[in-house]
C-alpha cells in the first residue's frame, strides 16, 4: 500500500481518435465519478435512506435487497447509508489534511528554495529526516501524542505529507529561479519578496495542483487504512476503513459487508487518479513552453 | 550525508516518544510496574537531568543494542524487531521484485506501441490496480482462494525454518496481493519515463544508424527510462515498511507492521520506539542504496 | 556517354500532418549528384526538416508522406518497408542532428555508440572496428563532433545535416563545418545541409534550394542565385543579411554615461558541503566606456565573459575588483538609485524572459511600479505608446507570452526595457534565437527606437555581422579580456588582433555589390 508516491511524469492522455477539442477520456470519467461521489457525500449531510447510526437488531446481516440496497451489517444498520456518511468523513478529512500540507509545505518550500544558503540546507535536512518516516508511521506517532480524533488524524496526515510538498515546491522554485524572467524582475528593480510572490508563486501552481490531487488520493487511502487498523475516527462513526475491518469477522457469512466499502474506496481512488492524470497532462505541456 | 539525517531521525523519534503525555518511566514499564522498578527506570532514563542528557543516554543505549524490553511480552525489543522484520522483509522484497520484473518490460512495450490497444489496456489495468486498496484486494483474494476455494489457509503463520512448504502457502497470498498493487505503479512509471525517453534525440539518432527497434528499446531506451523507475522502487520499498501493516492484519502475518499497531493499542512504548527507529533507519539505508546504484542507469549523476 | 544518375532525386514530394491535416511539404522536387553539397534553406515552418527526414524515413509521428517519391541511388525508397529502410539508414544515408550533445545517449559509453552502427552494417571484426573508432576519435578531439564522427565511420554516400551548428557560436560553427567537409571530401559523400542561414551555406554549397511554406521557391547553383536572385523571397532573405549603413547620430557629451574600470568578475567554483570553493575568474581587468546615445558592441565567442560583463553592468553580478560607474557614481553604492532605474536589460531567450502567467500589458506595466510620479492614466498611456513603438497592435495587450511568436516576444522584451525611457540598455544577444528576416526587423526596430529616444546601448553578440549595422564602436572579448576596441569601420576594415580576424572570417561572408547582386567577400577567400 502506497502512502506516498512521487509525482509521475505525464501519462499520455487517452484522447479519442478524432483530434477534436474534447476533454480527454480520463478527465471525463474521473471528473464525473468524483463529482458524483462528492454530491453523494453532500446529500448525506441532509438525508440518507436510513439512519446510519440506528441499531435495528431485527434486520441483522440481511443480504442486499430492495429494502436495503447494499444490505445491513451486524447491528442491522443500512450499509448504503453508512457508506454515504463514510464518504463525507473520508472526503472531508482528506481535504483538510491536504490543505494543511499544501499551506505549510508551500511556505517552507518557498523559503528554502528562494533564500538558499544555510536556511535551505537546514530546512532540507529536517525535511529529509521527516521524509524518512513512512506516512503511516508519522501519522501513528502524532496520533499517539494528540489522541485519535478527527482533527488528530488531519493534523497527523497533514504533517506527514508536508515534506513531499516542500520538496516539490522547492524544486519548482529552484528551476524557476534560473529562468530569465526572474532575473528580469530584479533588473526592473523589484524587491526579492515581490519577485517571489508575483512571479514565482503563480508559476509553481501547476505542479502543486498535480501533487495536491495525488495527495488527496493518498490521504483518502491513509485514512481508510488507519480506520481499518482501528486507529481512525473512533466508533460509532462510520468510515469505510472501519466498515471493512468489521466485515472480516463475517467474511464467510456476509461477504457483501466487505465488498461494498472496498468498491467505494476503489472507485473514489480511481476517480482521483484519472482526474489527476488528466490534470497533469493538461498542465504539463504548457509549463514546458 | 546519511549520518546527519540519521541523527536528526533519532532526535525526532526521541522527541515523539517524550511528547506522549504521561510519566516516561511509567510509559516504559507499563501500568503494573512496582515503585522500585519505576525508580530504577527513572534514574536509568536520566529523568532528573536535562533533556539533552536524557537524549544522549538514550542514544548510547540504542547504539549498544539495548532498545528496552517489551511491556507485553517481556522480550528484548531488538530481538522482537528482528524476528518480525524478517517476515515483513521477505514478503515486501519478493513482491517488489516480482512486480518490477513483470512491470518494466510491460511498461516498455506499452510505451513503444503508444496508444495501441495493448497500451490502453495496460494503462487501464495499471490505473485500476493502483486505485484498489491493498487491504481490500487482500480480503477479496482471501475470500476467493481461502474460503470459497479452500486452497490456501486463512489465518496463522508458519516460519520457513519450521516447514518451508507450508510456510509458502501462508505467504503466497500476501505476496500476490502486494505484487498486483505495486505492478500498477511501477508499470505506469516505466511506461511514462520510456515515452519521455523515446522522444529524445538520441533515440532518433540511434534509429538513423539503422538499428532495429528492439535494439533501440533495449540498449538505448531501457537504461535511461529505468532511472526514474528505480527511484520509485526505492520510495515504494520505504513506504511499504509502514504500509505493510494493513496486509499483515488481513493475512495475520507476524510482521513489523502489526507489531507497531499492536504496540500502539497495548501502549507498549519501548516496542513502538524501537519500531520507529528501525523502520526509519532502514528507509534511509534503502534510499542510500538507491542513490548509490543510480549512476548505473544515469551516468550523468555523480555519486 | 550516359546521363549521370543523380544520387538523390526527390519528385513532387508531399507531406501531410496527420491524415487530413495541412500540407507541411507541397510538390517539392530537387536532385543531388554524388559528392555534391546541396543546401536546403528556409525559415521556421518552411518544411525543410520534414523533407529531409522523409528521405531517411524518420518522419515524426503525425507526419506522413502522401504523394511523390524519393529515389536514392536509382531505387525508390519506400518508407513503409522498415527493413529496407534500416539497411539504408546509417550505411548509405547518415544523419546528424541539431544538438550534438543530446544526440548521444548519456547512459552508454561513446565507444559503444560509435561501434554500434559499424557492427550492424559491416562484417568487420571487433579489432578492426576498435581501430577505426580510435583513428576517428584522434582526428576530431572534441565531444561535439563525436556524433558526426560516428555517422561518418560508416562511410555513407549521403550525409543529411539538420541544422547541425545552429546552437553553436560562429567560431565553433566553422570548425564543425570544416570537419564535416574534410570527412566527406575524402569519401566523396554528398551533403544535404539544412539551415536557416543563407550566408553560412553560401561558403560551401554548390547548389541551394530555397523553401518557404513547404514549397521550393527557387533553386540553382549558388553563384547564380547570389548573382541574380529571381524569387522575391530569396531577395528578402538576402536583404535580411546585415549591412553596414548610416549610424544613429550620437549627441556630443562631455562625460561618459558608463565607465567600466579594471573590472574583474569571478564565478564561485563548485560547492562542497561546507560552502568552500575555488572561484573562477571569468573577466580580467576590463576597461571600457559608453557615451550617452552611443552603441557599443561587445563581441566574442562563448566563454569570452561578455555576458557576465553585461550582467555586471546591469547589477545582477558584482565584480570582485574594479568599479563600474554610472553617471559618475559607483553602481554598488546604495544611493545610486538612478542606476537601477536608468539601466535596463533585454535578455537573450525570448521564450524564458517573459513571465508565462502575465499578459503583455502587465509585463509592460510592471516596470512603471517604480515611477511614482506617474498617475494610473499616464501609466496606461505609456504602455499604449510602448506597444506602438515596438510595432505591436493594441489587442496584444491581453495576450500571453505563449501566444506570441519569437519575434513578437522579443518586441515585448524590448518594450519592457524601454518603457521607463532608460538612458542605457544592455542587449544580451537579443536576436540570436530568431529567424534571419525577423532578425532584420528587430534590428531595424532597435535603430528606430534609438533615434527616437537617444538611449545608449551595450549590444552583446557572438556574431560580428549582426552588429555591423548598429554599432558605433566595437569591443572584442576573448577569455575574459578585451583584446581590441575601436570604431566600427576600423574593426571591420582593418582588424588588428588575430582573434578579431578570426571572428571576422567567421562572420557573414556575403556582401552586396553596386549592381544589386551578392558575392562572397574577398577577405573570406
Amino acid at each position: 500500500m502506497n502512502l506516498k508516491t512521487p509525482a509521475l511524469p505525464p501519462v499520455a492522455a487517452i484522447t479519442p481518435r478524432r483530434r477534436r477539442r474534447y476533454p480527454p477520456l480520463n478527465a471525463l470519467i474521473g471528473g464525473s465519478l468524483l463529482a458524483a461521489l462528492v454530491l453523494l457525500a453532500l446529500l448525506g449531510v441532509v438525508w440518507t435512506p436510513y439512519d446510519p447510526l440506528k441499531l435495528d437488531l431485527l434486520s441483522r446481516l440481511h443480504a442486499p435487497s430492495a429494502l436495503h440496497w447494499l444490505g445491513t451489517d451486524e447491528f442491522g444498520r443500512d450499509v448504503f447509508s453508512r457508506l454515504i456518511i463514510g464518504a463525507r468523513t473520508s472526503l472531508w478529512i482528506s481535504l483538510l489534511s491536504v490543505s494543511v500540507a499544501v499551506i505549510c509545505g508551500t511556505l517552507i518550500g518557498m523559503l528554502a528554495g528562494y533564500l538558499r544558503g544555510w536556511t535551505d540546507r537546514l530546512l532540507m535536512m529536517l525535511n529529509d529526516a521527516l521524509l524518512a518516516f513512512p506516512g503511516i508511521l508519522m501519522a501513528l506517532g502524532i496520533m499517539a501524542i494528540v489522541g485519535a480524533s478527527q482533527y488528530g488524524i488531519v493534523l497527523a496526515l497533514g504533517i506527514a505529507y508536508t515534506p513531499s510538498v516542500v520538496r516539490v515546491v522547492r524544486g519548482s522554485v529552484l528551476s524557476l529561479r534560473e529562468l530569465e524572467f526572474i532575473e528580469a524582475s530584479r533588473v526592473i528593480g523589484n524587491s526579492e519578496l515581490y519577485t517571489m510572490f508575483r512571479h514565482i508563486t503563480p508559476n509553481c501552481l501547476a505542479p502543486l495542483c498535480v501533487l495536491a490531487t495525488s495527495m488527496f488520493g493518498w490521504a483518502l487511502l491513509s485514512e481508510s487504512a488507519l480506520s481499518f487498523l482501528g486507529l481512525g475516527v473512533p466508533p460509532p462513526a462510520a468510515t469505510w476503513g472501519s466498515m471493512l475491518s468489521a466485515s472480516r469477522t463475517y467474511i464467510s457469512t456476509a461477504p457483501w459487508l466487505g465488498i461494498f466499502p472496498g468498491i467505494f474506496i476503489s472507485l473514489t481512488l480511481l476517480a482521483i487518479n484519472l482526474f489527476g492524470d488528466a490534470l497533469r497532462d493538461r498542465l504539463d505541456p504548457r509549463m514546458r513552453k | 550525508m546519511a549520518v546527519p539525517t540519521l541523527l536528526l531521525i533519532s532526535v525526532i523519534v526521541f522527541a515523539l516518544i517524550r511528547l506522549i503525555p504521561g510519566d516516561p518511566a511509567l510509559l516504559m514499564l507499563g501500568d503494573m510496574a512496582d515503585p522500585q522498578s519505576l525508580a530504577d527506570m527513572r534514574s536509568s532514563l536520566g529523568l532528573d537531568h536535562s533533556v539533552v542528557t536524557q537524549y544522549l543516554i538514550w542514544i548510547k543505549s540504542v547504539l549498544s543494542g539495548d532498545l528496552g524490553v517489551s511491556i507485553s511480552s517481556r522480550q528484548p525489543v531488538l530481538e522482537l524487531l528482528l524476528e518480525r522484520f524478517s517476515v515483513s522483509a521477505t514478503v515486501v522484497l519478493v513482491a517488489v521484485l516480482l512486480a518490477t520484473v513483470l512491470a518494466v518490460p510491460v511498461g516498455l512495450l506499452a510505451a513503444w506501441k503508444q496508444n495501441s490497444a495493448m497500451d490502453l489496456g495496460l494503462v487501464a489495468t495499471a490505473t485500476l490496480l493502483l486505485s484498489v486498496p491493498s487491504f481490500w484486494l487482500g480480503l477479496l483474494l482471501l475470500y476467493v482462494f481461502g474460503i470459497q476455494l479452500g486452497w490456501l489457509p486463512v489465518i496463522g503463520y508458519v516460519g520457513f525454518a519450521t516447514d518451508p512448504m507450508k510456510a509458502l502457502t501462508y505467504v503466497v497470498l500476501p505476496i500476490v496481493t502486494l505484487t498486483l498493487v505495486e505492478f500498477g505503479a511501477i508499470a505506469r512509471m516505466a511506461r511514462a519515463s520510456t515515452i519521455e525517453v523515446l522522444r529524445l534525440e538520441y533515440i532518433a539518432h540511434a534509429r538513423a544508424k539503422g538499428l532495429s527497434e528492439g535494439a533501440v528499446l533495449c540498449r538505448h531506451a531501457l537504461r535511461n527510462a529505468f532511472a526514474p523507475t528505480w527511484t520509485l522502487i526505492g520510495l515504494i520499498l520505504g513506504n511499504l515498511l509502514g504500509g505493510i501493516a494493513v496486509l499483515e492484519t488481513v493475512f495475520t502475518l507476524p510482521g513489523i507492521g502489526r507489531l507497531m499497531v499492536d504496540a500502539i493499542f497495548s501502549r507498549d512504548y519501548p516496542v513502538l520506539q524501537g519500531c520507529l527507529l528501525l523502520v526509519t533507519c532502514i528507509y534511509v539505508l534503502v534510499n542510500l542504496l538507491v542513490d548509490l546504484l543510480y549512476p548505473l542507469f544515469d551516468p550523468r549523476v555523480k555519486l | 556517354m550516359s546521363v549521370p544518375v543523380p544520387l538523390l532525386a526527390v519528385e513532387n514530394l508531399q507531406i501531410r500532418v496527420g491524415v487530413d491535416g495541412p500540407l507541411a511539404v507541397d510538390d517539392f522536387s530537387f536532385t543531388m549528384a554524388p559528392g555534391e553539397i546541396v543546401a536546403l534553406v528556409g525559415e521556421s515552418g518552411s518544411g525543410k526538416t520534414m523533407a529531409a527526414r522523409a528521405a531517411i524515413g524518420l518522419l515524426p509521428a503525425p507526419m506522413q508522406v502522401c504523394g511523390g517519391r524519393i529515389i536514392f541511388q536509382g531505387q525508390a525508397l519506400d518508407s513503409s518497408n522498415a527493413k529496407a529502410m534500416r539497411e539504408v539508414r546509417g550505411a548509405r544515408i547518415g544523419m546528424v542532428f541539431q544538438e550534438p550533445m543530446v544526440s548521444l545517449n548519456p547512459a552508454l559509453t561513446i565507444g559503444r555508440q560509435m561501434s554500434e552502427a559499424l557492427k550492424l552494417h559491416t562484417t568487420l571484426d571487433a579489432a578492426t572496428i576498435h581501430e577505426r573508432c580510435i583513428a576517428m576519435l584522434q582526428r576530431i578531439g572534441m565531444r561535439q563532433r563525436i556524433m558526426l564522427a560516428s555517422v561518418m565511420l560508416l562511410r555513407p554516400a549521403l550525409l543529411i545535416a539538420d541544422e547541425p551548428t545552429t546552437a553553436l557560436d560562429c567560431l565553433a560553427q566553422l570548425d564543425v563545418i570544416e570537419l564535416m567537409l574534410e570527412l566527406t571530401r575524402e569519401q566523396g559523400t554528398a551533403i544535404l545541409f539544412i539551415s536557416h542561414d543563407l550566408s553560412l551555406v553560401a561558403r560551401y554549397a554548390h547548389k541551394v534550394v530555397v523553401m518557404r511554406s513547404g514549397k521550393a521557391v527557387e533553386q540553382g547553383r549558388i553563384e547564380d542565385i547570389l548573382f541574380a536572385p529571381k524569387a522575391e523571397y530569396t531577395r528578402q532573405l538576402l536583404e535580411a543579411l546585415p549591412r553596414r549603413g548610416e549610424l544613429v547620430p550620437v549627441p556630443a557629451a562631455d562625460s561618459a554615461l558608463l565607465q567600466v574600470r579594471d573590472v574583474c568578475i569571478e564565478h564561485p567554483g563548485p560547492r562542497s558541503f561546507w560552502g568552500r570553493s575555488v572561484p573562477k575568474r571569468v573577466v580580467h581587468s576590463v576597461n571600457l566606456s559608453i557615451a550617452p546615445g552611443e552603441t557599443l558592441a561587445l563581441v566574442g565567442g562563448s566563454g569570452s565573459g561578455k555576458t557576465t560583463l553585461g550582467r555586471a553592468v546591469v547589477g545582477l553580478v558584482n565584480p570582485c575588483a574594479g568599479a563600474i560607474l554610472f553617471q559618475g557614481v559607483d553602481i554598488l553604492k546604495a544611493a545610486n538609485r538612478a542606476h537601477r532605474l536608468q539601466c535596463q536589460m533585454i535578455f537573450q531567450d525570448p521564450y524564458s524572459s517573459l513571465d508565462p502567467r502575465m499578459t503583455v500589458g502587465q509585463i509592460l506595466a510592471e516596470p512603471l511600479r517604480h515611477e511614482p510620479a506617474l498617475t494610473a492614466a499616464q501609466k496606461r498611456q505609456r504602455v499604449t505608446d510602448t506597444l506602438v513603438d515596438v510595432g505591436l497592435p493594441e489587442q496584444f495587450r491581453e495576450r500571453f507570452a505563449h501566444q506570441l511568436s519569437g519575434g513578437q516576444r522579443q518586441r515585448v522584451a524590448i518594450g519592457r526595457a524601454l518603457v521607463r525611457r532608460p538612458k542605457l540598455v544592455i542587449a544580451d544577444e537579443p536576436i540570436s534565437a530568431l529567424d534571419m528576416t525577423i532578425q532584420k526587423q528587430i534590428l531595424e526596430l532597435f535603430e528606430r527606437l534609438q533615434r527616437q529616444y537617444g538611449f545608449a546601448c551595450l549590444f552583446i553578440s557572438h556574431d560580428l555581422s549582426a552588429v555591423e549595422r548598429i554599432a558605433h564602436r566595437v569591443a572584442v572579448m576573448n577569455q575574459g579580456e578585451v583584446v581590441e576596441m575601436g570604431p566600427r569601420d576600423t574593426i571591420f576594415d582593418a582588424p588588428q588582433h588575430p582573434y578579431t580576424r578570426r571572428l571576422l572570417a567567421a562572420a557573414s561572408p556575403l556582401e552586396k555589390r553596386a549592381d544589386g547582386s551578392y558575392r562572397l567577400r574577398a577577405s573570406v577567400i
